[in-house]
């Protein structure tokens, strides 16, 4: 409308500014009250995206407030002398408007001294009006006085009210005068109420990001720094305690993921590989040191290589007795291979320990049911190589 | 102090005296943690927990390797590397961090790190890497070499940017660094990845360096990209 105050409002209270505009015509047509409801609350609400009202900022100037009587005391003036002609119209709102709008620059007096009161703490923040224990007993007496004037004469008024065609006007007038009064009264003790709900929900907000904060760091890291002071003589125990948590912490930071939810449907390689090194990391005391390069959407064969590529990881990770292993996966637009490297002892592939040849097999028939190839290097002492390599049909050729 | 005077600029021997260290890291627990861990192995000149003293320091003792962890306040790693490279080039880095992700590496090694390693690094194999520095190699993690064979994709048409300026020089890797790189990401220590493809150690070094000079000067968008973004932080 003028100076903000709907948006204002609206941004304090999330009451769509519109519907705010909306009241406030609604109450000027209600003779004229509803305008200098409208210029309190333009005086005492901060606009949108400010943090100081214009009444605080205004009053500090001690000449405003003179200039505000004077106003007030010639507007008085001019509808006395209006009364006088004989202007009846204008004689009936003598009263009311004079009351209200004088009264209303005490009541803005009245919350200046709280606000200035205030200031000095509650910088930064957009206090609306201060709390009343703070607030001068002068004041406040002053602002009940006022409220109490206007309810009485609007009371008044009412009552008195006998000329059958003025009375639908003056009952209005009569009407929004006791309601502003109730306003003058109440109104800052409402709008307190008002602001510190806000900043009550504010606060609950806050202290329940904080709980979730709290519990998800108990969960998580501290119990695995009890399970690693439990474990402290087991130095594998403790690694894969760390690098567990290390991981889970990292994805929770920088991913967004939550502890415990770490999430099982992948759906690109290099997820995938992540999933592979956290579970064998996990059920096996073994570090697992995984590199990717490249990366794109699991296919079904892609899917059965990386299930022989965990298969070989836990095969690394269960018998060749090292304490890490690689994992090495590279995707290129014609084909994707991955090499799982442990430097334990290994074996020699053509005197069969029949075991691992099976396992052996297993992840060759796997590869090669889905068209790729399985290549294992290794030799006793000399740690193992696996070589899986799936070629890309179709997708790898956009 | 090293008989050698190995503060020389020059990539000629590793100095044979103990190499001289000094450690920038703003955790205190972790740099009496490294103290410790390289022991006897190398002359550790002195500490710094913060860029400015670290500058300050590292400037008056001249040091032949200075370990500097990425995070730190004030410009990290990088903010020490980029004002040490420009009064004392002869000065080597190699960073430490506590993790190997490529936001962090990519930005020290660009401005001029020769390696790094990740803070849960053996004691063993950090004065192995410290070495290599002093020796003027550069120290390649699997995870880093990853990394090199990511942005130095084949196909410029996979990076999806705008038309790359292309330096063959400078911007693509040869088929050889390739395979280098291939088989450090695979776990191969130089060592092996010399008997694999039946060439010296010697020579798998200078591939590596080769390969670090490709990354700190190449301007291929995924590199800019990550050093941007890092100085961002």
């Amino acid at each position: 409308m003028g100076g903000g105050v709907a948006g204002g409002l609206s941004a304090r209270f999330g009451i769509d500014a519109n519907l705010i505009r909306f009241a406030f015509v609604l109450v000027a047509i209600g003779a004229g009250t509803g305008l200098a409801a409208y210029v309190v609350a333009w005086l005492v609400v901060p606009a949108e995206g400010s943090t100081t009202s214009i009444g605080r900022r205004a009053l500090k100037d001690r000449r405003t407030v003179a200039l505000a009587f004077a106003f007030v005391t010639a507007l008085v003036a001019v509808l006395l002398v209006f009364g006088a002609l004989g202007l009846t119209f204008a004689a009936n709102l003598v009263w009311p408007v004079s009351i209200t709008l004088g009264g209303l620059v005490l009541v803005w007096r009245g919350s200046d001294d709280e606000e200035r009161a205030h200031l000095s703490e509650l910088m930064g923040r957009a206090p609306l009006i201060g709390s009343p224990e703070r607030r001068t007993r002068r004041s406040t007496i002053g602002r009940v006085l006022v409220g109490a004037v206007l309810v009485v004469v609007g009371l008044g008024d009412l009552v008195a009210s006998s000329h059958p065609l003025l009375n639908t006007i003056k009952a209005v007038l009569a009407a929004n005068v006791v309601i502003v009064g109730f306003l003058v009264i109440f109104g800052p003790w409402w709008l307190r109420l008002a602001r510190d709900l806000a900043v009550e929900r504010r606060e609950r907000v806050r202290n329940e990001e904080r709980a979730n904060m709290a519990a998800t760091v108990h969960d998580s890291v501290l119990q695995t720094l009890a399970l690693i002071q439990r474990a402290a003589g087991d130095h594998g125990e403790v690694t894969r305690l760390a690098r567990a948590q290390e991981r889970e912490l990292r994805a929770w930071l920088f991913e967004g993921r939550a502890p415990g939810s770490f999430h099982r449907d992948v759906s690109t390689v290099s997820q995938a590989v992540t999933v592979i090194e956290g579970d064998v990391e996990a059920s096996h005391r073994v570090a697992v040191d995984s590199v990717t390069v490249g990366d794109c959407e699991l296919t079904t064969e892609l899917r059965a290589l990386l299930g022989a590529g965990r298969e070989a990881t836990v095969n690394a990770a269960k018998w060749s007795g090292a304490s890490s292993v690689s994992l090495f996966v590279e995707v290129e637009p014609t084909q994707v291979s991955i090499f799982v490297r442990d430097r334990g002892v290994g074996f020699d592939p053509d005197a069969v320990d029949g075991d691992r040849q099976g396992i052996a097999e297993s992840i060759r028939a796997r590869m090669q049911r889905h068209g790729g190839r399985a290549t294992i290097r290794s030799a006793p002492d000399q740690g193992t190589e696996v070589e899986l390599v799936m070629p890309r049909t179709g997708a790898g050729r956009e | 102090m090293s008989e050698s005077g190995g503060a020389g600029p020059t990539d000629a021997d590793a100095p044979r005296g103990k190499v001289r260290v000094f450690l920038v890291d703003d955790h205190h627990l972790f740099l009496s943690g490294v103290r410790a861990e390289l022991g006897d192995a190398v002359e550790v000149v002195g500490d710094a927990d913060e860029v400015g003293a670290a500058i300050e320091l590292i400037g008056e003792r001249v040091p032949d390797v200075v370990l500097v962890d990425v995070h730190m306040p004030d410009g990290g790693g990088q903010a020490v590397i980029e004002a040490i490279g420009r009064s004392h080039p002869q000065v080597r880095f190699l960073a430490l961090s506590v993790s190997d992700a490529a936001e962090d590496v990519i930005g020290v090694i660009r401005a001029g790190a020769r390696g790094y390693v990740t803070k849960t690094i053996s004691g063993l194999e950090l004065t192995d890497a410290v070495a290599r520095v002093a020796g003027g190699d550069a120290v390649f993690s699997p995870r880093l070499a990853g990394f090199v064979l990511d942005a130095f994709a084949a196909d410029p048409g996979a990076a999806g940017g705008a038309v790359p300026t292309f330096d063959p020089e400078l911007d693509q890797l040869t088929p050889r660094e390739r395979e280098v790189l291939r088989l450090i990401a695979r776990g191969y220590a130089y060592k092996e990845v010399a008997r694999e493809l039946s060439i010296s150690v010697k020579t798998v070094e200078s591939h590596v360096s080769a390969v670090l000079r490709k990354l700190q000067l190449s301007s291929r968008h995924q590199l800019t990209r990550w050093a941007s973004e890092r100085r961002l932080l």
